[in-house]
């Protein structure tokens, strides 16, 4: 899932302070999942952005809040915006990045302001309340090597043959020695698999073109197949 | 099989000799002299000095320079330690032929402290290799004259390498894998970080024999009991026993400084003496930095 948290709401207020007709646009996929830019997130956000352009006397907003399935996904965004966006002067993303760049690509005269800071691909913990990164999408994994756990997102050097001098008892010198050292980690996976003969193997130094900004995967044959 | 000896460090420890290394620290400063001058201390007592490179990722003069003086001033091998952290393949390529060109003869390949727990922490870590990556490259480079997309290297360089171990690594057995890897790739010695008694060198020594490869055990007397408590406060793994705690301490009461020093002499050349009578170590690193002096009278002291 992708990992979002709500910019601050004076960061907000001020990208928006000079419009009256503000789309509020949440997004049902992993930003309401961890109920960051659902529905429910954007109506309260249309609420505190009315109140606080008031207080602050920037005249009278009118916002409308509403999410749609996906706004990673151009079709179910234009089945779904195109009939009311001109209707105002700008949107306010409750999505990740992705959300707000296909939006903007899609209405391209239209401001579109993001209300969420994108941080990582990671995994809730419900326990702790907690999220952990996961993966860098390198582009080439190499999970089934390191027992299910990514060492170049959860290493913090992204070693590929670690672990590093840092590790104090499992645990990792950045942050600390709060952290799970990922070397240890991945350690005590492939033992309790009788697997260490690849904790061992040398991994050689990785091609980082295949990780190099910005991507792009696919060409005109796989749009043919239905994946516009 | 045995790989030729680049280095005098090498000859030495080949030859079966018991050698010690000292270690040296450029600092933030334009200046060499402080470097130059430990070297000379130190250039009796060691048959080569290890160059720190921005150690515990502070932003320092960068080591290759005093590494070259120090052979060039005080005629006394450099051990170049070469961090993966501030620069990518390139930069080390770059880096390791200007070392050959200067006439380095060690390279220590080492990964680095990250650089949040320096005195950058915005900066953008590197770690494009990592110090298995890195030892790789530079045996591509010495052995096949090449980098690492084969592309020629006139006059390829020859050096030692040597890497660093946290013998007191928990667990342990991940870190000698580690190693396990960079000597299957192919180095020459390795260098530990400190011990702080013989049983936790022998204990390290004995776990990794399998490895057949020289090791220095490494030592670093205390420059002061504020240092003490640093240490044992902020870094992890390094595990020093009560009653060298409880001398020093009470050292400093009754002598101040100076008493300080004696007992460090008295501690550390026992403990030096016990490493060699009882260990398969092939030296000691001695990590002395701001009061080099001392090393001398530790070995001095442990009858070396
Ligand atoms: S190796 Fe790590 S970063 Fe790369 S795809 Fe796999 S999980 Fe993601
Ligand atoms: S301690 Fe472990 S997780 Fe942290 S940088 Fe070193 S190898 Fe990576």
């Amino acid at each position: 899932m992708i990992i979002v948290k709500r910019k601050p709401l004076e960061e907000i207020l001020e990208m928006t302070k000079d419009f009256k007709k503000l789309l509020i646009l949440g997004c049902d996929g992993c930003a309401s999942i961890i109920q960051v830019g659902g529905e429910r997130q954007a109506r309260i956000l249309k609420l505190l952005l009315e109140m606080g352009q008031k207080i602050k006397g920037n005249g009278k907003l009118k916002a409308q809040a509403i999410s749609i399935l996906r706004q990673c996904d151009r079709q179910i965004a234009t089945s779904s915006l195109d009939p009311i966006i001109a209707e105002y002067d700008a949107v306010v993303s409750l999505s990740c990045g992705v959300g707000v760049q296909t939006i903007a690509d899609l209405y391209k005269g239209k401001l579109i302001i993001p209300a969420i800071n994108t941080h990582f691909l990671g995994m809730h913990d419900t326990k702790a309340e907690k999220f952990y990164e996961m993966c860098l999408a390198c582009g080439d994994c190499l999970l089934f090597e390191t027992g299910g756990v990514c060492p170049l997102t959860r290493c913090a050097k992204s070693l590929l043959n670690g672990p590093c001098g840092g590790q104090a008892s499992g645990k990792c010198e950045v942050g600390g020695w709060q952290n799970d050292c990922a070397w240890v980690l991945i350690y005590n996976r492939l033992k309790a698999r009788n697997q260490l003969d690849l904790f061992g193997k040398f991994r050689m130094p990785r091609d980082y073109r295949v990780s190099g900004h910005p991507r792009e995967l696919g060409g005109e044959k796989e749009n043919e197949e239905g994946k516009t | 099989m045995r790989r030729e000896a680049h280095s005098k460090l090498m000859k030495q420890i080949n030859e079966g000799n018991f050698v010690f290394t000292g270690e040296l620290e450029p600092v933030k400063t334009t200046k060499l002299d402080e470097v130059i001058e430990g070297a000379r201390i130190l250039k009796d007592h060691v048959v080569a000095i290890n160059i720190t490179d921005n150690p515990t990722a502070f932003g320092y003069m960068n080591a290759l320079v005093p590494s070259y003086m120090i052979q060039r001033e005080a005629g006394v091998e450099a051990v170049y330690q070469m961090t993966t952290r501030d620069r990518n393949r390139l930069g080390l390529i770059s880096d390791v032929l200007a070392a050959g060109a200067l006439g380095i003869k060690n390279i220590l390949a080492l990964t680095g402290d990250h650089t949040t727990v320096g005195d950058t922490p915005q900066a953008k870590p590197v770690f494009d290799l990592d110090s298995a990556t890195f030892v790789y490259m530079l045996r591509k480079m010495m052995d096949e004259g090449v980098d690492l997309n084969n592309n020629q290297i006139e006059d390829p360089p020859k050096f030692s390498i040597g890497i660093a171990a946290a013998p007191n690594a928990d667990p342990l057995e991940p870190e000698l894998l580690k190693i396990k890897r960079k000597v299957d790739l192919g180095i020459d010695f390795i260098q530990t970080q400190c011990v702080y008694s013989a049983e936790q060198a022998q204990n390290f020594l004995e776990a990794a024999s399998f490895l057949k490869t020289p090791i220095l055990i490494g030592i670093a007397p205390f420059k002061s009991i504020s240092m003490m408590d640093w240490m044992i406060k902020f870094v992890p793994g390094i595990k020093v026993p009560k009653e060298i705690e409880e001398i020093l301490r009470k050292a400093k009461k009754i002598g101040g400084k100076q008493a300080v020093y004696e007992a460090n002499v008295e501690i550390f050349g026992e403990m030096l003496k016990e490493i060699r009578k009882t260990t398969t170590a092939a030296g000691i690193h001695t990590m002395a930095i701001g009061f080099e002096w001392i090393v001398p009278k530790i070995i001095e002291r442990a009858g070396l």
